[in-house]
């Protein structure tokens, strides 16, 4: 006969309540997990899906993902000249804020190196990849902008052409794949009456110094495009993506690029690890603060619950001590409790995450190790709870039964 | 006729003193008590409140140990002054009956299990130790409220429940404070007249304090206390 559970059906109400009291802690802890794990996935995705072999980056800086990296866009054209090498695209990535149809609308600028890409690697759930080189984008669902909506950022108006899902960057926005020039033009766009001040500021300075005052035409082009000025450097992009040829070792191509003094290389690995060490790194122990709290506030939810119920029947306790129960009866009879609250709690947690995380901002990621992890947290505070109120039922006399 | 005669002590209480605090609080609740009770015998204790009854009983119990003196159940000396010279559970798991003024019966287990419980803690599988458990409530009229919990028995009902549990592991000593307290007469003299029947036809030794003196016939001796000694040993009136 087990004690245990029928004195839990006897205080079914109580012990339901405080399970799935126990059960959404539970869940949010498992949640916590998952948000890490989904940090990582999100963090990582877009260097796994643009499947680049190395990464060249501004000289001495960490890359895209971790700081401003800027390089001129025609470094593609050096990388290409290097033995080893079978393509390079220019990766223009950067957040921004606009507004459409009133409301906020924040997300990642992903410039893709057209014509070569496309976008066809982008798992699309909707639509089709680019298809011509300006005014198109492919847009994650999560930016909730519907197949064929058209959407003003800067001067020019973009055209969503394809859906895809889960494309996020590290941040949680979603992704928006722009061509490479549309995606810099978002990103340099400046208002109409800047760009007069500013030529009008370049005129300026040429007539303030003795060249401009003897080469009347420098002053003219003073105040034409700065894509008409050579002195000028071109538009910067963030990173240029290099893939190898077939075979190529790997090390050799970044040792060559790692010797010109105005760039760094990185592997996808090394790249990867970055992002993991920086941002991620710090929500990391973030959320695992709050684990270990929410674990802490379980365990003594749990405990307190289980000392009350060993209180609430302590005469019962007595009466089996009387009787001639051993130890491990009475000790068994708390321990399986606790346990019942903790199995209960954490497959309610599981069973209610299954309808909460998908609805949870960020993308909590589930896997297998991380429930069985938690399982023996749960196993073990549900251990650690039912202390309190085994050394309460221990210590309780025989004859407290006779006491009115 | 009276088994006492012809049955070895089921429990025997030599010299027994049992004192609480110490200095000025200090308070005698047994002073020098010898008495013993055969197996197959079934003895009142009377006496008013604060002689020492329960004290007395409690410490034949083994949940009380005394002062002073020595308690022997079954011819074993188990225990010698304040020290145990058994493990009393388990002594008290296989030798020892208690059924007390309130029920006790542990109210998320329903009658059958109230009784089980005390077998299966003595080791009794439980198939087996249903089957007893349901033979002592039938034997105890009780039968058909087998699967209710104690909140639906009536007093009555549940002090027979009590009983069939302190009845389980056929002890040689049943123990018993003010039984029938919280019955009517009527069924407090059905409760007396079931230890009666226990000591005689299980060869038990029964010792029941009660303030009931219309039940007193049915008891084999009475036993009176008074300022924690025995006052004197009398036969019931109707013997």
């Amino acid at each position: 006969m087990n004690l245990a559970v029928r004195d839990v059906r006897h205080n079914f109400g109580r012990f339901a309540f405080t399970t799935v009291g126990i059960g959404l802690l539970l869940m949010i802890v498992m949640g916590m997990g998952g948000i890490y794990r989904g940090l990582i996935y999100e963090a990582t995705l877009l260097v796994d899906r643009v499947g680049a072999d190395l990464w060249v980056v501004q000289g001495n800086t960490r890359g895209p993902f971790a700081e401003v990296s800027r390089l001129p866009a025609n470094l593609e054209d050096r990388v290409r000249a290097v033995p080893g090498v079978a393509g390079a695209r220019r990766f223009v990535s950067h957040t921004i804020q606009r507004e459409h149809q009133g409301r906020p609308l924040r997300m990642v600028v992903q410039g893709l190196s057209w014509p070569e890409d496309n976008g066809d690697w982008v798992p699309l759930e909707a639509g089709r990849p680019l298809g011509q080189a300006h005014y198109e984008m492919i847009a994650d669902r999560s930016l909730g902008l519907p197949l064929g909506e058209k959407v003003k950022l800067g001067k020019d108006t973009y055209q969503v052409v394809g859906l895809t899902r889960g494309m996020v960057g590290s941040s949680g926005d979603g992704l928006a794949f722009f061509t490479v020039s549309d995606s810099m033009a978002i990103q340099f766009d400046v208002p109409g009456e800047a760009v007069r001040l500013e030529r009008a500021s370049r005129r300026a300075r040429a007539e303030s110094q003795d060249i401009g005052r003897v080469q009347p035409l420098l002053l003219e082009r003073a105040v034409g495009p700065s894509s008409g000025l050579p002195a000028l450097a071109p538009p910067q992009v963030s990173a240029v993506l290099v893939t190898l040829r077939d075979g190529e070792d790997a090390g050799r191509v970044a040792a060559t690029l790692s010797t010109w003094p105005d760039v760094t290389v990185y592997s996808t690995q090394q790249q990867k690890d970055l992002l993991l060490s920086g941002m991620v790194d710090k929500a990391k122990r973030q959320l695992g603060l709050f684990r270990v709290l929410l674990i802490i506030i379980s365990t003594i939810i749990i405990a307190l619950i289980i000392y009350t119920l060993t209180i609430d029947k302590i005469r019962d306790i007595a009466l089996l001590k009387l009787i001639g129960a051993r130890n491990r009866v009475i000790v068994g009879l708390i321990f399986q409790q606790a346990l019942l609250m903790g199995a209960f709690g954490y497959g309610l947690a599981w069973w209610l995450g299954q309808f909460a995380f998908p609805h949870f901002p960020r993308l909590v990621v589930i896997e297998t190790p991380d429930l069985i992890q938690l399982a023996f947290i749960v196993l073990g505070i549900s251990m650690l709870a039912s202390l309190l109120g085994i050394w309460k039922a221990l210590n309780v006399e025989a004859n407290t039964v006779l006491a009115t | 006729m009276n088994p006492a005669t012809e049955s070895p002590a089921g429990v025997e209480a030599t010299g027994l003193t049992k004192v609480y605090g110490h200095g000025h609080t200090e308070v005698v609740a047994v002073k020098d008590v010898t008495l013993s009770v055969a197996r197959g015998e079934i003895v009142a204790l009377l006496g008013p409140s604060g002689a020492g009854k329960s004290t007395l009983l409690t410490a034949m119990a083994l949940i009380n140990p005394p002062t002073s003196g020595q308690i022997r159940i079954g011819g074993k000396l188990v225990m010698d002054g304040a020290r145990a010279l058994v493990d009393l559970r388990a002594f008290r798991r296989q030798h020892l009956g208690f059924v007390f003024q309130k029920a006790n019966l542990i109210p998320f287990l329903n009658a059958r299990e109230n009784v089980q419980v005390a077998l299966e803690v003595n080791d009794v599988p439980a198939r087996a130790a249903r089957m007893r458990a349901m033979e002592l409530l039938e034997y105890l009229g009780v039968g058909h409220r087998a699967s209710n919990l104690p909140d639906a028995l009536s007093g009555g009902e549940q002090q027979r429940v009590a009983v069939a549990r302190a009845l389980a592991n056929q002890p040689s000593l049943i123990l018993a404070d003010e039984p029938t307290a919280a019955l009517d007469s009527q069924r407090g003299r059905q409760v007396m007249e079931l230890f009666a029947r226990v000591a005689h036809e299980q060869n038990a030794a029964v010792v029941v304090v009660t303030h009931d003196a219309r039940a007193l016939d049915i008891f084999d001796r009475i036993v009176e206390m008074e300022d924690g000694r025995l006052k004197n040993r009398t036969e019931p009136p109707s013997h």
